[in-house]
C-alpha cells in the first residue's frame, strides 16, 4: 500500500518536474541529441575503438581472429610497400603549394574589378563539383597517348615522340596525378580566398589609392596581412591531406606503377586481399602521424600569430607607459 | 602619365588577363575534349585526332547508349532518393543539434562539440576499414537505407553553420515566446527553424553536392550494381571490356556531371557562400 503510494508520488512528481521549465529543457537536449550522438558514435567513435583493436589481430571481415600481439604493426615498418608508399605523399605536399600559391594569385587577381571576372571564377570553380570517378575517367582519357594532352602539346611545338607515357613513366606519373588534384582544387581555393579578402575593408584599399601605393604594395601590406590566418590554416590542411593522398591515385592509375600512396595500399590490403589487422594496424599509424603533425601544427600556428599579438601588445604597453609618465608629471607639477 | 608608366599600365592589364584566360583554359580542356568526344560517332572517334571537333554536335548515339548500359534511369532513381532522405534527414538532425548546442548551457556541452570537431580529423578512407565491419554486423551492406543512415552520419561543417547562424538570432526572440507560453520545440520548430532558411540552403548545397558525388562508399557498400546503382557508381560500368570506348565512356561521364553543372549555375552564389562559411570554422 504504503510502496504504491510512494510510487504514485513520484509519478506526479516526473510529470511536475517534466512540466516544469527545468524538466523541459533536459527533456528537449536529450531529444534532440540522441540521434546524432548515436550516429556520431556508430559510425565514427565506434569504428575507431574496433580498428585499434582489429589491428592486433590476424583476421579477415568473417572467420576466426587470432591474437598476434605488435606484429601487424612490425609489418607495417618493414613491408617495402606499406611505409615508403608516404614518400609519395612529398609529391602531393609540393602540389599543393603550387596550388594555394596559384590560387591565391588569381584570387587577388578576381578581387579588383575584372570584366567577366564571374565567368572565370567559374570555369575554374567546376572542375570541384565534379565527383571522383567521373574525375578518374576524364584523365585516363585526357592522358592516353596522343590524346588531349600530347595534342595540345604538340599544338605548341612538342614532337610526341618526345613525349613521354604520362600514367606508366615512372619519373612523371606521380606528377601527372598530382596535376589532376591541382586541378580539381585550385579554384576552389581561389574562392575561399576572395571571399576572405572581399572581408577586407574596402576604405583600406582607397586610403593606399590616394597614397600612391601600387597593386603589389596592396597585395604585401593590405591583403597579405588580413588573410594570413586562412593562408596558414589551408598549408596546415594541405599538408594533412597530402599524408592521406587517396583520390587521384585510386580513381586513375588504381595505383599501378608505383603511383600507390598509402591509402591506395591501405585499401587494397582491406578490401581485396581482406588483411583487415595489417589494414587497420596500417591506419592507427597513419591517424598517430597525422595527430602528431596536426598537434605540431597548432603548436607551431600559435607561436606564429602570438608573436603578432605581442607586438600590438608591446605597442599598447608602449603607450600606457607614455600615458602614465605624462600624467605623473602632470602631477607633480 | 608618361609614356613608359602607359605601357607599363597596359601590360599589366594584358598579363592580368592572359593568366585569367590561360588557367580557365586548363580548368576547361578536360571536360570540354570530353564533351567532343561524346558526340563522336564510333566511326569518326576511330579515325580522327581527339580534338577535332565532332560532325555533328546534336549526335545523340553515345548518350542514348551509355545511359542504357550504365543503367543510369536506375541509377538516377537511386541517387534522389539517397539525396532527399540524405538531406531531410541531416538538416533536421543537424538543425536540432545545434539549437541545443547554441541555446542551452549543460554540463558536456563544450565536450560534445569537441567530439564532432575532432570527427573530422579521422580521415574517412581509413575509418571504412572499421566501419565495413559495422555495417556488416548490421546488415546494412547491399541496403539501401542502410548507405542513407551512414550518409546521415556526422557533418561538422553543416552543424557549425547552423551554429554560427543562431549565434546571430537574438536571444531575446526566444524568451518574448516563452513568456507567451511556448514550449522548446514550438520556439524550435515554428520560429527559429524558418528564420534559418538562408543557413540550410548554403548546407543542403554543401551536403548535397557531396552526397550526389559520393563513390567510394557507395562501391563498398552498395556491391549489387545491376540494383542499386547511384549515378557516380554507374560508371563503374565502363571500368572492363568497355574501358577504351572512350566516346560512350565521355557521354556517361557528361550525364553525370549535368546535375552538377545546373546547380552550379542556379546557385553559384549559395555555393561560393557556402565554400566561404565552411572554411573558417571548419
Amino acid at each position: 500500500m504504503a510502496a504504491q503510494a510512494n510510487t504514485a508520488g513520484t509519478q506526479k512528481g516526473f510529470l511536475q518536474w517534466a512540466k516544469s521549465r527545468k524538466g523541459q529543457q533536459v527533456i528537449i537536449i536529450l531529444a534532440f541529441m540522441i540521434i546524432p550522438l548515436a550516429l556520431l558514435f556508430t559510425f565514427t567513435y565506434l569504428p575507431f575503438g574496433e580498428m585499434v583493436g582489429y589491428s592486433f589481430y590476424q583476421m579477415k571481415y568473417v572467420g576466426k581472429k587470432t591474437f598476434v600481439g605488435w606484429k601487424n604493426y612490425a609489418s607495417v615498418f618493414s613491408r617495402k610497400d606499406c611505409f615508403g608508399a608516404l614518400k609519395l605523399s612529398l609529391y602531393y605536399m609540393g602540389g599543393s603549394i603550387v596550388q594555394l600559391a596559384l590560387a591565391l594569385y588569381l584570387a587577388t587577381i578576381l578581387s579588383f574589378k575584372v570584366k567577366g571576372g564571374n565567368i572565370f571564377k567559374g570555369f575554374m570553380f567546376f572542375p570541384y563539383l565534379i565527383n571522383g570517378i567521373a574525375i578518374g575517367f576524364i584523365f585516363k582519357f585526357f592522358y592516353t597517348r596522343g590524346f588531349v594532352f600530347d595534342t595540345v602539346l604538340q599544338w605548341c611545338g612538342f614532337q610526341l615522340d618526345n613525349l613521354p607515357y604520362w600514367l606508366r613513366d615512372q619519373r612523371i606519373n606521380n606528377i601527372s596525378l598530382v596535376g589532376t588534384s591541382v586541378w580539381r582544387y585550385f579554384g576552389q581555393n581561389m574562392v575561399l580566398f576572395i571571399g576572405a579578402i572581399m572581408s577586407v575593408d574596402s576604405e583600406l584599399y582607397e586610403a593606399a589609392m590616394l597614397d600612391g601605393a601600387n597593386r603589389f604594395a596592396q597585395f604585401r601590406y593590405i591583403i597579405l596581412p588580413s588573410i594570413k590566418t586562412i593562408v596558414t590554416l589551408n598549408v596546415i590542411l594541405s599538408i594533412t591531406g597530402s599524408l592521406s593522398a587517396f583520390e587521384p591515385p585510386y580513381v586513375i592509375t588504381s595505383g599501378a606503377n608505383g603511383t600507390g600512396t598509402y591509402f591506395v595500399v591501405m585499401n587494397e590490403i582491406a578490401h581485396t586481399q581482406q588483411k583487415v589487422g595489417l589494414a587497420s594496424a596500417m591506419a592507427v599509424v597513419l591517424l598517430l602521424i597525422i595527430f602528431a603533425a596536426t598537434i605540431l601544427q597548432k603548436l607551431f600556428f600559435k607561436y606564429v600569430f602570438r608573436n603578432a599579438e605581442d607586438e600590438d601588445f608591446g605597442a599598447s604597453a608602449r603607450r600606457d607607459k607614455k600615458l602614465a609618465k605624462y600624467a605623473a608629471r602632470k602631477a607633480g607639477r | 602619365m608618361t609614356a613608359l608608366q602607359k605601357i607599363g599600365h597596359y601590360l599589366v592589364i594584358f598579363l592580368k588577363y592572359l593568366s585569367l584566360v590561360f588557367f580557365s583554359f586548363v580548368a576547361v580542356l578536360p571536360v570540354v575534349s570530353c564533351a567532343i568526344t561524346a558526340f563522336k560517332s564510333e566511326e569518326e572517334y576511330q579515325n580522327t585526332n581527339v580534338m577535332t571537333l565532332p560532325q555533328s554536335w546534336l549526335n545523340p548515339d553515345n548518350f542514348l547508349q551509355a545511359f542504357e548500359r550504365a543503367n543510369m534511369g536506375k541509377a538516377f532513381i537511386n541517387s534522389t532518393i539517397i539525396l532527399i532522405t540524405v538531406l531531410v534527414v541531416s538538416v533536421l538532425v543537424g538543425t536540432s543539434l545545434a539549437y541545443v548546442l547554441n541555446r542551452f548551457k549543460f554540463p558536456g556541452n563544450g565536450l560534445i562539440r569537441n567530439l564532432f570537431l575532432f570527427a573530422t580529423l579521422l580521415p574517412g578512407v581509413a575509418m571504412q576499414v572499421a566501419v565495413y565491419g559495422i555495417m556488416n554486423s548490421l546488415n546494412f551492406i547491399n541496403s539501401l537505407p542502410g548507405y542513407i543512415i551512414m550518409m546521415c552520419g556526422t557533418d561538422v561543417i553543416a552543424i557549425y553553420i547552423y551554429i554560427q547562424f543562431f549565434e546571430n538570432i537574438s536571444v531575446s526572440l526566444d524568451e518574448s515566446a516563452i513568456i507567451d507560453g511556448a514550449s522548446y520545440f514550438t520556439i524550435y520548430y515554428k520560429i527559429l527553424l524558418p528564420l534559418l532558411k538562408p543557413a540550410i540552403v548554403t548546407a543542403c548545397i554543401l551536403k548535397g553536392v557531396g552526397t550526389y558525388n559520393e563513390y567510394y562508399c557507395a562501391n563498398l557498400y552498395l556491391q549489387n550494381k545491376k540494383i542499386l546503382p547511384t549515378v557516380a557508381t554507374s560508371l563503374y560500368t565502363f571500368v572492363g571490356p568497355l574501358g577504351s570506348k572512350y566516346n560512350l565512356i565521355c557521354a556517361g561521364v557528361i550525364i553525370s556531371l549535368l546535375p552538377a553543372l545546373i546547380v552550379f549555375i542556379l546557385f553559384q552564389k549559395q555555393i561560393y557562400s557556402g565554400m566561404t562559411a565552411g572554411s573558417v570554422k571548419g
